[in-house]
């Protein structure tokens, strides 16, 4: 049995779809999602997968937009709704409803957390000097989360801050 | 030939450190005569000092070396074995330790401790005098040399047997300087008397280099125990070369160890073994605050060493049974995935068989992997020794240690977490429970006291009694102080057992006094903390004259819990096995409700007062009816308390994982495993529930009490 020549009928799996993308890029990649209507992003490199949305186990007394924690191959990962911590939309979960599972490492920790979004939408890639700052006055979402804005062809998309996003408010009690 | 050779440093730390335990465990059992514990004491030493050579750590290397030259001397009975050279020997050991922990924190040491312990080895050897000309000289020739060195390399006829071998020495030699090689084949024998296993040459070496003689001796490092090394440097004054070659041989004559030892050396250290006698006398006091330093200065560097990932050594059986079960496992995939190929009704029989060879096999697989991580608990014993040799010293109390059960098998993380509480409660049987001699013959006991340490396995638990066969605990001064501390009401009638559990509340101490060596800031409220944090517990049972015993219950790992599944509202969770007391359903005819909607159920004697969980965690549920509810009656720091719950699941074995790694900790919860269907859920955290419980209560009435200022102030207007 030839191998090797078996192995040459075998079609390479995106032989296809290489054609026309272009895989030299500048800048940073981001990843962009949907809360509502308005466009969000997150750095790639800080996204381990997008898992679709399965119900998970409540962490007592935990806010509201901590919905609880899910089973990812063995860790234990909670998961935020980032439409309820940032008061946006609707929270409703629907087939398109995935979860973004991130990971920011910082010098001490790595803290993988998921969040609910209503759907994912693109990969952008972005120069440095095209991101621009927030305008102070801003919606609900707070200042410490956002590092800038980018435009994408005639919609702004808003680039979250990963390590703010991880942070994790204590619980508190409520008799 | 460069090899990187910082990738061996964390071994030879570790095989450092177990060189030293060895050498502290040696010198408290050591006898006059006993040979067999001074060569290993000394195999200990050299290998220190040969590997911290070999990557640098040259004040480990230098200290060691006096050490060494010290035990050398006991080894070939040139010395008396006295307990004041021991002392020495045990301080000595301190400074390795604290030298090798600096070398590997890259820090800084107590250079105080270290000098002064360096200062009174040199004095016992009665040779400060030479060592310190011959560094002197060492230092002066190093300055002084330009042009380079005469080696005379004679090496032992066994040399080639240690694996060394000339070449390589050379070859290292000539990446100094230019190097000029002569052999010397005068020792060669007749060709029919060569042992091929022999090495009879030897050699006249010129270097011409710029480098320290200290550089070249290194490279000599691992064979100057079996051969003659002579340097000499080649300078034009002539007369400096000759007193630097004098110089040098005696110095020499102390690295190779040869049995010539100089008439007047021997004289010098018979005058100065007296004088050491007085300072060593004079010393000890001193001794004990050392050590003390030293240990604070210890406990400081731990946190770094800490952050390190360990490594456990593992017996190799251990890893044979792993094989071998991993063996079974792939056979029994095997069996079922052929089974799977073409599969119909008729071979059910053989499925089930196979999955329950799966789960032998998969049980099995898992106690072997844990077993891995057990370790003798002797680790955590080993230091006891010493700590009861400087605490008999430091207390001027005669007493002695017993320990039993030191094969008994522990997790490696509860090792680690138990070894200070376990310290601090050794600490206390010495310091207060351990009478002075006086004391003791006057009771009519034995004038040493004996402390004793036994650790055994009890169902699925390890227990480890600290025993003292001291005063006892005297329970009207532990009754008195509680009461002056408010802790209790003076009428108060309480058992023994609650009565010395008092001396596990925050900020107790019957010591009149307080020492140096307990009653400080850490008290037993930490050591039951501690404990606790581990999910074990503590017990005290005590008789006054006769001794106390203090009994540590602890689970034999941490990573995996038996568990009750309950069902409380959609979510499962775990409650540990061992906190609940029963579980039953509830008989309307026992509720009690008292104090304004507190509800008690009357369990036999008992008043148990009734959690629904799902008030506590904030869920939604069908069964919020306490009539007929599932009770199940849990118990935590003697304080028995019912979780209401909707329904009872299966028991089952589960592995803790934490939440902390990802999100922070929960208060109620102490951690989450996955289950069989690969959902998550929350193992309930028994103390924790409970004081929130508290919590809540405490707020509720605080927010009634406010609610009842307001209407008083509404009644004023």
């Amino acid at each position: 049995m030839n191998i090797q020549a078996m192995a040459q009928d075998i079609p390479v799996e995106g032989e296809q779809s290489i054609e026309g993308v272009d895989f030299i890029t500048s800048g940073d990649q981001y990843l962009t999602f949907l809360l509502a209507e308005e466009q969000y992003a997150v750095d790639i490199l800080c996204v381990e997968e997008i898992r679709s949305w399965e119900r998970p186990t409540k962490i007592p007394n935990a806010p509201s937009y901590i919905k609880g924690v899910i089973n990812m191959r063995g860790i234990i990962v909670p998961i935020v709704d980032l439409r309820l911590k940032f008061g946006i939309g609707e929270a409703s979960y629907l087939e398109t409803t995935v979860v973004i599972v991130l990971t920011y490492q910082s010098e001490e920790t790595s803290r993988t957390i998921g969040f609910v979004v209503d759907a994912v939408s693109d990969v952008l890639n972005v120069e440095s000097v095209d991101i621009k700052p927030a305008p102070a006055f801003g919606g609900c979402v707070g200042p410490q989360y956002i590092d800038g804005l980018i435009n994408s062809e005639h919609k702004v998309v808003t680039i979250l801050n990963v390590a703010h996003l991880q942070k994790v408010e204590k619980h508190r009690l409520h008799s | 030939m460069s090899v990187d050779l910082s990738q061996f440093i964390p071994s030879f730390l570790e095989e450092s450190f177990e060189g030293l335990e060895l050498m502290e465990s040696g010198l408290l059992n050591l006898q006059p005569g006993d040979n067999e514990t001074i060569h290993s004491i000394f195999r200990a030493a050299h290998s220190i000092k040969g590997g911290a050579g070999t990557f640098g750590f040259d004040s480990v290397t230098e200290f060691t070396h006096l050490v060494e030259t010290l035990l050398d001397e006991m080894r070939d009975g040139r010395r008396e074995i006295t307990s004041k050279d021991t002392e020495i020997l045990l301080e000595s050991v301190d400074c390795m330790r604290l030298l090798i922990e600096a070398a590997r924190d890259e820090a800084d040491y107590d250079k105080d401790k270290v000098a002064q312990t360096s200062t009174r080895l040199s004095e016992t050897l009665g040779n400060e005098k030479i060592s310190a000309d011959s560094t002197e000289s060492i230092k002066s020739e190093g300055k002084a040399a330009g042009s380079g060195y005469h080696i005379k390399f004679v090496p032992e006829h066994s040399l080639a047997k240690t694996g060394n071998d000339p070449l390589f020495l050379f070859s290292a030699l000539t990446e100094l300087g230019e190097l000029s090689i002569s052999a010397n084949t005068e020792d060669l024998p007749a060709l029919t008397d060569i042992d091929a296993q022999e090495l009879y040459l030897s050699w006249q070496l010129t270097l011409l280099t710029e480098v320290d003689e200290a550089e070249i001796v290194e490279i000599f490092e691992w064979v100057e125990d079996e051969c003659l090394l002579e340097l000499t440097a080649i300078t034009d004054n002539s007369t400096a070369s000759e007193t630097n070659k004098e110089e040098t041989a005696v110095n020499v004559e102390q690295v190779t160890e040869t049995d010539t030892q100089e008439e007047t050396t021997a004289n010098t250290q018979e005058e100065v073994a007296t004088d050491t006698q007085e300072e060593a006398a004079t010393d000890d006091s001193s001794l004990g605050q050392v050590t003390a330093e030293e240990k604070s200065k210890a406990t400081k560097a731990t946190p770094k060493a800490k952050a390190e990932v360990g490594s456990i050594r593992v017996g190799v059986d251990k890893v044979d049974s792993l094989i071998n079960l991993v063996g079974e496992l792939v056979i029994t995939q095997s069996m079922l995935s052929e089974l799977g190929t073409d599969f119909d009704m008729a071979k059910v029989e053989r499925l089930t068989n196979g999955l329950e060879q799966l789960l032998q096999n998969t049980k099995e697989l898992q106690e072997s992997v844990m077993r891995i991580r057990m370790l003798p608990i002797s680790f955590a014993f080993n230091r006891f020794p010493r700590l009861i040799h400087d605490l008999a010293i430091k207390t001027g109390k005669a007493m002695e240690l017993v320990i039993k059960g030191e094969q008994t098998e522990l997790d490696k993380t509860v090792m680690e977490q138990i070894g200070d509480p376990l310290v601090h409660l050794v600490r206390n049987a010495a310091d207060h429970g351990i009478e002075s001699s006086e004391v003791r013959i006057a009771n009519g006991k034995p004038e040493k006291g004996t402390i004793s340490l036994d650790a055994y396995h009890q169902g699925g638990n390890i227990v480890i009694e600290i025993n003292d066969d001291g005063a006892g605990i005297n329970r009207s001064i532990v009754f008195d102080k509680a009461v002056e501390k408010g802790l209790i009401d003076a009428n108060a009638t309480l058992t023994d057992s609650q009565v010395y559990d008092l001396l596990f509340e925050p900020g107790f101490s019957t010591a009149a006094e307080i020492t140096d060596i307990s009653g400080r800031g850490v008290g037993m409220d930490v050591v039951k903390r501690n404990i606790q944090a581990l999910g074990g517990r503590i017990q005290v049972e005590s008789t006054l004259g006769k001794g106390s015993t203090f009994k540590v219950n602890l689970p034999l790992t941490l990573a995996i819990l038996d568990g009750q599944l309950v069902k409380v509202g959609s979510e499962t969770y775990i409650i540990p096995l061992i906190s609940i007391v029963e579980s039953l359903q509830i008989d309307n005819k026992l509720i009690n409700r008292v104090s304004g909607d507190m509800v008690l159920y009357r369990l036999r004697d008992d008043n148990v007062p009734v959690l629904p969980i799902y008030q506590l965690f904030d869920l939604s549920t069908e069964c919020t009816e306490i009539n007929n509810a599932l009770l199940v009656v849990v118990e935590a720091d003697g304080q028995k308390v019912g979780l209401m719950v909707d329904d009872l699941l299966a028991q089952q074995q589960v592995v803790i994982k934490s939440l902390k790694d990802n999100y922070q900790q929960v208060a109620g919860i102490s951690g989450a495993t996955i289950l069989g269907d690969g959902s998550v859920a929350m193992i309930l955290d028994i103390p924790g529930m409970i004081s929130m419980a508290l919590e809540k209560a405490q707020q509720a009435q605080l927010v009634r009490a406010d609610g009842n200022s307001n209407v008083t102030a509404e009644v004023c207007l």
